[in-house]
Formats: C-alpha cells, sequence, structure tokens
C-alpha cells in the first residue's frame, strides 16, 4: 500500500500545478448555477414580457387572446390618462425622494464625520431605520398617521390642527406622507455611502488649504465635494433607480390611492397584472419602464468602471 | 480584508486629531452646529420607533403617552391569533436558505470572476451588472407562470429562488472583489505546498473572506426576511406565508387592531435588529467597498 501510494505520487504534483494553471472547464463550472439561475429567473422572464407585450393576453378573458401588435403600446400612450399619470407621478417621486434624501444624508454624514462627544452612538441611532423594511416602515407610519391616536391627535391636543386628521386618506397631504415615511427610511442609505467615502479625504489637502487660509465653506466646496463627487452620482443613480422600483412601501402605506394619487409605474403594473388580471397590457407597460431602466442603467454603466471611467 | 483597512483609516483620522485640535481651536465646528441639527434629526428618526413600542406594549384603547401598565397581550394575540408564530416559522426558512444559496452560487462565481480569463467573463459581469436594474416587482407575471409550470406555487421555494436570483448579481459582485483583495501568491503558496486549488482555496482564502461573507450573507438573510411582493404572489395559502405578508394582512384590515399591528411589526423586526447589531462593524466596511467597486 505504501510503495503504491509512493508510486502513484509522482506524477500527481505536475497534473494537479497544470490543473491549477490552466483549468479550462473550470470556470465556467464555478459560474454555471448563477448563470443558470439568472438565464432562467431574469432573463427568460425579460423575455417573455417582450413577448406578451404583443399579444391580448387575459386568463380570464381567454377568447380575445392573441396577436395584437403594437396595440398595448398605442393605448398607453394615446387612451389611457392613468399610464400618464403614474409615469408623471413615478417622475416627481423620483426626484423628491432622492433629492431630499441626498440633501439630508449628506448633512447628515458631515455632522458624525466630526468628532464629538457621543459620536458613535449617534452614528448608530442616526443609521438605524435603513435596517427597517418597507412594509415594516408602513406599519410604522400608520400607526403615527392613523386619525384617533396617531401624532395628530396628539397635536391636536396640543392647538395644532384638527382632531381626525388622516394624511393618508386625503390627496392634498398623501403625497407629503408618503414622502416622508420614505425619507425616513431612506437618507440613512445616503449618510452611510458618504460617510464611508468621507473617511479618504486625505487630512493634508484640509490642512494646506486652511494655511492658504480657506474658510471651511470654501474647504467643503473645493476639497469635500469634489471627493465625494463619484460616490453622490453612482449612489443618486441607485437610488433613482431603487426608489422608481420601490413597490413595498407605496402599496402597503397607500396603495397607490387615495383615486390612484400615489401609483407609480411599477405598482400600476402590479396592479394591472394582479388585480385585472391584463397580462397582455401589463407587459406592454413593463417594457416601458425598461426602457426607462435601460436608459438610467446605460448611464451607471458610463460612470462606472464598466465604461473604463477612473474607479 | 477590507475591514483591515477600516480600522487604520479611523486610526489615521483620529490619532493626529490631539495636537491639531490644540493648534487651531478657533477653526473647530461650533458644538450647537452639531448638536442642535444632530438632535433634531434623532428626534424625527426615534419618534416613530417609540410609538411602535409604545402601542405594541400598551393596553387596547389607551391614549397614555408612556406604555405603562405594560401587557404583553397583543404580543399573544399577534403570535396565536393572527399566526405570526407560523409567519416566523416560514420567514426564518425563507431568510436561511437564501442566506446559504446566495453565498454557496456567489462565492462559486465570484471566485471564478477573480481568478480566471475566460471567453464570456466580460459578457457575464455586463449581464450581472444590468441585471441589478431589473426590478422583481416587474417580472411578477412571467416568474408566476414559470412558478406555476414548475408546480411551486404555494411552496416556499418559489420565494427562495426569486429572492436568491435578484439578490445574486450584487453578492457576486462583491464576492469577487474581496477575492481579488486577497493576493493569488498566497494560493499558489498552498498549490506548492501540494494543496489542489479546492483546499487552497479552503485553508487559505476562505478564512480571508470571512468578513465580506457575513455581510453578504446578513444582506441577503436581511433582504429576504424583509421583502414582500414575491411572498404575496407565490403563496396564497395562509399557512405558507411570511411576516411582511402577515403585516400587510393586519394593515389592509377594514378597522386596524393598531396594537397587533405594533405587536406584529417588532416580531418583525426583532430578527434584523440581532442581525445587525452583530455585524454592524462589518457592515459599513462591506457596504462601502461595494459603493467604490460597483
Amino acid at each position: 500500500m505504501a510503495q503504491a501510494a509512493a508510486v502513484a505520487k509522482p506524477p500527481a504534483p505536475p497534473r494537479r500545478r497544470r490543473a491549477s494553471a490552466t483549468p479550462r472547464r473550470l470556470p465556467y463550472l464555478l459560474i454555471a448555477p448563477a448563470a443558470l439561475l439568472m438565464l432562467g429567473f431574469i432573463a427568460y422572464p425579460v423575455i417573455s414580457v417582450f413577448y406578451y407585450s404583443l399579444q391580448n393576453y387575459n386568463p380570464t378573458k381567454p377568447w380575445r387572446n392573441g396577436f395584437a401588435g403594437l396595440d398595448n403600446f398605442t393605448h398607453a400612450f394615446t387612451q389611457d390618462p392613468q399610464f400618464w399619470d403614474t409615469l408623471t407621478f413615478s417622475a416627481k417621486w423620483v426626484v423628491v425622494e432622492v433629492g431630499l434624501q441626498l440633501l439630508f444624508g449628506l448633512a447628515l454624514a458631515l455632522i458624525v464625520n466630526q468628532t464629538f462627544v457621543g459620536r458613535s452612538i449617534g452614528r448608530a441611532l442616526v443609521f438605524s431605520p435603513w435596517a427597517v423594511s418597507g412594509v415594516l416602515t408602513s406599519a410604522i407610519w400608520v400607526l403615527l398617521y392613523n386619525s384617533q391616536t396617531g401624532v395628530t391627535r396628539y397635536l391636536a391636543d396640543m392647538g395644532i390642527g384638527q382632531y381626525g386628521t388622516s394624511w393618508l386618506s386625503d390627496p392634498s397631504t398623501v403625497f407629503s406622507a408618503a414622502v416622508v415615511a420614505d425619507l425616513w427610511r431612506g437618507v440613512p442609505f445616503f449618510a452611510i455611502l458618504i460617510l464611508a467615502d468621507l473617511q479618504s479625504v486625505s487630512k493634508d489637502l484640509y490642512e494646506a488649504a486652511e494655511v492658504d487660509g480657506a474658510s471651511r465653506f470654501k474647504q467643503f466646496l473645493h476639497i469635500t465635494l469634489p471627493h465625494l463627487k463619484d460616490a453622490i452620482v453612482l449612489s443618486t443613480l441607485l437610488r433613482a433607480v431603487w426608489e422608481f422600483n420601490n413597490v413595498d412601501l407605496l402599496y402597503t402605506l397607500t396603495g397607490g390611492g387615495p383615486a390612484g394619487e400615489t401609483t407609480t409605474l411599477p405598482l400600476y403594473v402590479a396592479n394591472t397584472s394582479v388585480e385585472a388580471h391584463n397580462f397582455g397590457y401589463a407587459s406592454a407597460l413593463t417594457t416601458v419602464a425598461f426602457v426607462i431602466l435601460l436608459f438610467f442603467s446605460i448611464v451607471y454603466l458610463r460612470l462606472s468602471k464598466f465604461g473604463g471611467g477612473d474607479k | 480584508m477590507i475591514t483591515e483597512i477600516a480600522p487604520a483609516r479611523e486610526r489615521e483620522s483620529t490619532a493626529p486629531q490631539q495636537p491639531r485640535k490644540a493648534r487651531r481651536a478657533w477653526d473647530e465646528v461650533p458644538r450647537w452646529q452639531l448638536y442642535v441639527p444632530l438632535g433634531i434629526y434623532l428626534v424625527f428618526t426615534l419618534i416613530p420607533f417609540y410609538w411602535i413600542l409604545l402601542f405594541a406594549f400598551r393596553p387596547a384603547g389607551s391614549t397614555s403617552l408612556v406604555p405603562w401598565p405594560m401587557t404583553l397581550d397583543h404580543f399573544q394575540k399577534v403570535w396565536t391569533e393572527r399566526s405570526f408564530g407560523v409567519y416566523f416559522q416560514n420567514s426564518v426558512y425563507v431568510g436561511v436558505a437564501t442566506l446559504v444559496l446566495t453565498t454557496v452560487v456567489a462565492l462559486a462565481g465570484g471566485y471564478a470572476l477573480a481568478r480566471f480569463e475566460f471567453r464570456i467573463k466580460r459578457t457575464f459581469m455586463l449581464a450581472l451588472l444590468c441585471s441589478q436594474f431589473v426590478p422583481g416587482a416587474l417580472l411578477l407575471v412571467p416568474l408566476f407562470q414559470i412558478f406555476a409550470k414548475l408546480q411551486m406555487i404555494n411552496s416556499l421555494g418559489s420565494v427562495i429562488i426569486a429572492e436568491t436570483v435578484f439578490q445574486l448579481p450584487l453578492s457576486m459582485i462583491l464576492i469577487s472583489g474581496f477575492i481579488r483583495n486577497v493576493p493569488q501568491s498566497l494560493e499558489e503558496a498552498a498549490w506548492v505546498d501540494g494543496c489542489n486549488r479546492f483546499a487552497a482555496f479552503r485553508i487559505v482564502v476562505l478564512p480571508l473572506l470571512r468578513p465580506g461573507l457575513i455581510a453578504v450573507g446578513s444582506f441577503a438573510f436581511v433582504h429576504a426576511w424583509n421583502h414582500f411582493l414575491f411572498a404575496l404572489m407565490f403563496l396564497s395559502d395562509q399557512s405558507k406565508q411570511t411576516i411582511p405578508v402577515g403585516l400587510n394582512t393586519l394593515m389592509s384590515a377594514d378597522s386596524v387592531d393598531l396594537g397587533a399591528l405594533a405587536a406584529g411589526g417588532i416580531v418583525a423586526a426583532v430578527p434584523v435588529v440581532i442581525v445587525f447589531a452583530f455585524i454592524q462593524k462589518w457592515l459599513i466596511t462591506g457596504f462601502s467597498a461595494g459603493a467604490v467597486k460597483g
């Protein structure tokens, strides 16, 4: 036995060495599980969405199923005012949310980047809502906004506002109410990313600027901001896509209502397919959403390293 | 690797602070400019947390602003009557299975991306980057049809697969970045010592990846734990549903039982809080690495 092992041993190392130097099939084997999962559950569904967007397809009305050409698209763009409403609302939602989150996130990151007593506990508390899910955020803000025992009641006790106010069911306040709820959870995202990047600013730059007599505001403008530029652009872009696709919070908090007031395009798609079972039309709407997302991802790829950028 | 760098940075930024502070105290940011905005923001952050605790622990019908006398009735009700005990178990299955599946598959793929040159590598990377922009919410219908064909509707497997698939791209990009940070010479040294590729990976590389894997794995768990739409769509049987769906059911009732909703919310939050408390120091560094590497 020992001899056999000794005899078998010598050829092994070169074979192994060669195997590790030029394993031809190994990388393909390693990416195969991921590739198969993504082909089956991302690529195939995307392609089938494109296919169904050209079909009349409604399981509850099978007699009308069949090729529809571009009918679904013409219907969306010319005869469906709700489609335009949801597009407008999506744009408004993304711009307001991302803008405010960036602003507050940047301010917070600058504050908790300073040295002060209680900094680490301050950071932990400021970042904490980041871990809260969309549904739980909704649950919390439903408790806060409810008309009987929500904050409005206690504000009314103090003489501010009226009893029985429900910010979520009033069309004039529902947008702000949803924005504040999502802001609560979204600001820490920017704060965390910007803080991480702030820590890599070279201290020498500030010292040099100070020797030259630059004010703190000027230091921020000419050192901090240029340093943060890449991180800000990329996280803004990612967040914009994320907010565009953010269905959990609006679905559970407002359900897109009242009267379709807070329906984003993905929420409209979900409603069209889940409630109206109009899969063909929902697929056409999804295709429109993909075109919008494609625009974002091209910009993203250009700016990130894949386009040959500096990072 | 990254966690090792971060504390060093921290040290750099705090250590030379002492002499500098003394040198030009006039330039320190006035304390009130830090504490006042931070305090205002903390009020905004913490009131919602306090509110849910208040509703969960005070008796039904009370309007007191402190949760006293304290009661656990809402928890009992939500756990048994509203089947949160069952939901909790299902959510644990989904979360843990997604964590394991995502980490293993992403580790294999990430290793290939970090260590090999192969023909479809660039295409595959492009697919990974692009698929981050494909939202699961927009693919509900085709995914439903696929799972129906596979007879997986109403089984937790459908949700686990769907969550894993949408976690994979980012996880793989992150992990391949972590692996690239481990010098290949370490692995080569192990090969020379007679390890095969797998053994070298297990003995040399894997221990160094631990912080990164903890970050990626906990992301996957928390994401699957929190996510709502797939479970809502693919699981119609009440005994199969997960906690977020349970919360949604509580919220969409005609007259919302606020105490039960608050207690259910806390049940939903506890595992996430535990995970985050456990991994906090790895999380921010792992996350920032991902931000830079895109």
